[in-house]
């Protein structure tokens, strides 16, 4: 857990985007009041540590086509639930697989999965292949397809007021 | 929306080990035979276009502070209003309908579960439904970016 020191700031710093200039590194430090270096070795050591999953571009995947946005989530017994998950994530069209809490009864299904495609159909397909290629035919499983999108747009977890 | 070669190979190569060095942006010139005043244009462009949320850090879940899913089956009648009263919140960052029963999806994350907690009670109080929590407990795969086909 990053506690409420420099890393903190930093990652706050850059939650709404590196600055476009030709030292960006150098822009953060001066608002953090460190330098370019100290900047650029913290951010090495959070992604080294696994803070930072990734630092780069963070892409919109609707606004280059990819128009059909899709979770899918599984019911899957307890007990096959780990290697059902670590089958799910290993295929290459399967960005986010991620295990989350039943609500019964309102809520059945323990896994979830994303899958971006250019299309309804191409998910569809890549679902029943996943459901092939990971032993899960016999699970119930639900596809919810985004229709709307109200809001998009990166964490912040800076604190309120 | 025409897309430059350039602007392809910056989609592709640059979503994870963005340069570190002092100079990245001249540095991903350099790798891609052009100028850095060049991908500054072109990031910026993008950035314009919607097509790039931003250049940033994807934090790893509950690392930095805490976020949950969290998802409301609304009357379909309702659905508008009740997604506005969602998005009103600075602490939702998702907020998507979904074609199913349980149809408004959204993500809350601040900087502690607390936080977050008070923010569902809130919606639930103020809509009159019921809010699912639903926590990340096990990741299998992590946010690694996305290999785009032209």
């Amino acid at each position: 857990m990053v506690g409420q020191d420099t890393d903190r700031r930093l990652l706050e710093a850059i939650e709404d985007g590196l600055p476009l200039v030709s030292r960006p590194y150098g822009v953060l430090g001066k608002a953090l009041g460190i330098g370019e270096n100290e900047v650029r070795a913290r951010l090495a050591r959070l992604q080294a540590d696994g803070t930072i999953s990734r630092f780069g571009v963070v892409v919109r995947h609707h606004e280059l086509g990819y128009r059909a946005n899709c979770m899918v989530v599984w019911d899957i017994p307890d007990e096959r639930v780990d290697e059902a998950g670590r089958r799910l994530a290993a295929l290459p069209f399967v960005t986010l697989c991620y295990r989350r809490p039943r609500r019964p009864p309102t809520w059945p299904y323990n896994l979830f999965c994303m899958i971006h495609g250019r299309d309804r159909g191409e998910v569809e397909t890549q679902v029943a292949d996943a459901a092939q290629a990971c032993g899960l035919t016999d699970v119930p499983r639900a596809q919810l397809f985004s229709t709307r999108r109200f809001k998009q747009r990166g964490a912040s977890y800076r604190e309120a007021g | 929306m025409e897309l430059t070669n350039l602007d392809k190979s910056i989609l592709n190569g640059f979503q994870r080990d963005f340069p570190l060095c002092s100079q990245p942006y001249a540095e991903i010139a350099d790798r891609l035979g052009v100028d850095e005043a060049d991908v500054i244009a072109a990031l910026a462009r993008l950035r314009e276009l919607g097509v790039v949320s931003r250049l940033g850090a994807v934090v790893r879940p509950h690392r930095m502070g805490w976020s949950t899913l969290a998802a409301i089956a609304v009357p379909p009648e309702r659905l508008e209003e009740v997604a506005a009263l969602v998005s009103s919140y600075p602490e939702v960052n998702h907020n998507y309908a979904r074609d199913h029963q349980v149809n408004l999806w959204f993500v809350v994350a601040a900087c502690d579960e607390e936080s977050v907690a008070k923010v569902l009670h809130q919606i639930a109080e103020r809509s009159g439904l019921e809010v699912l929590d639903l926590p990340l407990e096990e990741a299998f795969c992590l946010d690694l970016g996305f290999r785009l086909k032209w």
